[in-house]
């Protein structure tokens, strides 16, 4: 449990992280979400801890996943994304950023599981050929050691060259973290990354996540509460558009603060 | 009547309906091939046309077909992937769009002896490129744009959105997304759509009467120089492929075995076009398993 007093809560039930005690790996300030006119979000500004799960819970439609997609611009050709996304003293939302690059630090897995239909060892090989990696033995490394990160590697050791699309959708869901770890990113945005899936592999994953936390800061969407206060260190609450509560995981699930989220939790609406 | 009646009434004619029109083409292609197929032999398929006597063949035709459709492709189908990508990929949903789309769909529904006529006027003599086998290509080239752009654009439109978005999220351009993860997807019925279109050219005729010329002058197979007027590969010399020639016999042909060279050549025709569609089911359930198996 992290010290309290290195956090504040503000008047709107919003933590804030005292910079000297946590490493912020990202933050949004003033962020706004416009699609065509409607508002989809309007009240969003989070910080995120260097190393932690963030969980963002809240019912349909609250957008929850807008927040999440924003932060790495995949929205940029849906959405209107105004305000500031901050990463390593960057605004990664203005127009001279190189989306590209950021992508690079900034990784994501979907809601579905999304290989591309060429073979296992090709789908994490293949983003990394494309920025000038070539040598078969680095490519060979890196993608057992992505598959092994992702817990997959002694089942599909033998199986490289097969066709990622004949694997289960747990085992796609795998691969797809262990593509997006291949690169390297700081941070890994995943949106419902297991609502697709069996509880087996739903687990699979989640230990797969808290493995992954040593090395990166993760932040999930998910429409679970209980794999939420199971893997995260922060949760932060979305309703409308707006993030109404954001607090320790242990504090939002035992004692929140605002009735909407112990609404919610308590599975009153959502 | 009760329901289960109206219903069986219902499928017993919907039944008849698609027997009646297997029955048609069941008979059709068989009048064809019972009536062609005796007449293929080695001979005939190899040698060139005669205009008094009988016994002769379709080799030059046959030859003609396939490098016109060679031809043809290799102009049209760099466009249609260049326009069926813009249009599925860059293309933002405005009144150019549209426009475009408006466009293609009327230019895919032109009579194909429109398209001759225009290509006669167009590049036969405005291009002064004459009755050869470039105005054919090209005429060829009218016809097939719109309908391999539209079925390329169809085949990318059916690759999920979650590919694309797998791509950028790895920090992808657009550009590589599209040509590294999108396209590869397609492939499978990019290439079933690119064959069915080539089984299409294979027996067009209309558009060529009036492009690459109904006559067929004599080959010198032993010279592969494209600028040698009488070597196979030249461009510039007029072509009547088998499609034409099949017109031209019924329409003007005096040779005594007019009938015979006429059913064997339209035996030839109906093969190549039906290996065309089988080619493309194949090529396009091997590549697709290619793809998500094994």
């Amino acid at each position: 449990m992290a010290d309290n007093k290195t956090m504040t809560t503000d008047q709107r039930n919003i933590m804030t992280f005292d910079p000297q005690a946590h490493e912020i790996a990202l933050s949004t300030e003033d962020l706004h979400v416009f699609y065509g006119n409607s508002e989809a979000i309007s009240e969003g500004d989070l910080q995120f801890e260097r190393y932690k799960i963030t969980a963002l819970i809240g019912p349909s439609g609250s957008g929850k996943s807008t927040y999440l997609r924003s932060l790495n611009r995949m929205n940029d050709r849906i959405a209107t994304v105004k305000g500031k996304i901050m990463y390593r003293g960057l605004d990664i939302n203005s127009n001279d950023i190189d989306v590209y690059e950021m992508r690079r630090h900034i990784g994501m897995v979907f809601q579905r599981p999304n290989p591309f239909a060429k073979s296992i060892y090709e789908n994490i090989a293949f983003a990394l050929r494309q920025r000038g990696m070539n040598k078969k033995a680095d490519l060979d490394e890196i993608v057992e050691r992505s598959l092994r990160q992702a817990a997959m590697w002694d089942q599909v050791k033998d199986d490289l060259n097969k066709s990622a699309l004949a694997l289960s959708g747990g085992q796609q869901q795998r691969l797809c973290i262990a593509r997006a770890i291949a690169i390297k990113p700081d941070i890994l945005l995943l949106d419902e990354p297991a609502s697709a899936l069996d509880p087996v592999s739903t687990s699979q994953i989640e230990d797969t996540l808290l493995e992954l936390k040593q090395n990166y800061t993760i932040i999930i969407v998910t429409h679970n509460m209980q794999q939420a206060s199971r893997i995260s260190d922060y949760t932060a609450f979305f309703n409308l558009g707006k993030a109404l509560e954001y607090a320790e995981t242990g504090d939002i699930f035992t004692n929140p603060k605002v009735d909407l989220t112990n609404d919610y939790i308590s599975g009153n609406f959502g | 009547m009760n329901a289960k009646r109206v219903d069986k009434i219902a499928t017993g004619v919907l039944y008849a309906i698609a027997a009646l029109v297997v029955i048609i083409l069941v008979a059709l292609l068989g009048y064809i091939l019972v009536q062609g197929v005796p007449e293929i032999s080695w001979h005939f398929l190899t040698s060139p046309a005669l205009s008094f006597e009988a016994g002769g063949g379709i080799g030059i035709q046959l030859f003609n077909s396939f490098y016109l459709l060679f031809l043809a492709l290799l102009i049209s189908l760099p466009i249609s992937l260049g326009a069926g990508i813009y249009l599925n990929e860059y293309a933002g949903q405005n009144t150019i769009t549209g426009l475009i789309r408006t466009t293609i769909e009327i230019l895919s529904s032109l009579p194909s002896v429109v398209v001759g006529l225009f290509g006669y006027l167009f590049f036969v003599v405005q291009f002064k490129l004459g009755f050869s086998i470039l105005s054919g290509a090209f005429a060829l080239t009218v016809f097939n744009l719109p309908i391999l752009t539209r079925s390329i654009e169809e085949a990318l439109a059916n690759i999920s959105d979650n590919q694309r978005e797998a791509g950028y999220a790895l920090g992808l351009s657009r550009w590589e997304t599209v040509t590294k993860i999108v396209v590869p997807a397609a492939l499978p019925s990019i290439i079933t759509g690119v064959v069915l279109s080539a089984g299409r050219i294979f027996g067009e005729a209309a558009a060529l009467i009036y492009t690459a010329g109904q006559s067929a002058p004599a080959l010198n197979f032993s010279d592969w120089n494209p600028f040698n007027i009488s070597s196979p590969l030249s461009p510039l010399r007029p072509a009547e492929t088998l499609a034409v020639h099949i017109w031209k016999i019924n329409s003007e042909g005096i040779m005594p075995d007019a009938k015979a060279v006429s059913a064997g050549a339209s035996a030839v025709l109906i093969i190549a076009v039906l290996l065309f569609n089988f080619l493309a089911r194949w090529l396009g359930k091997r590549l697709y398993k290619h793809l998500t198996a094994e």
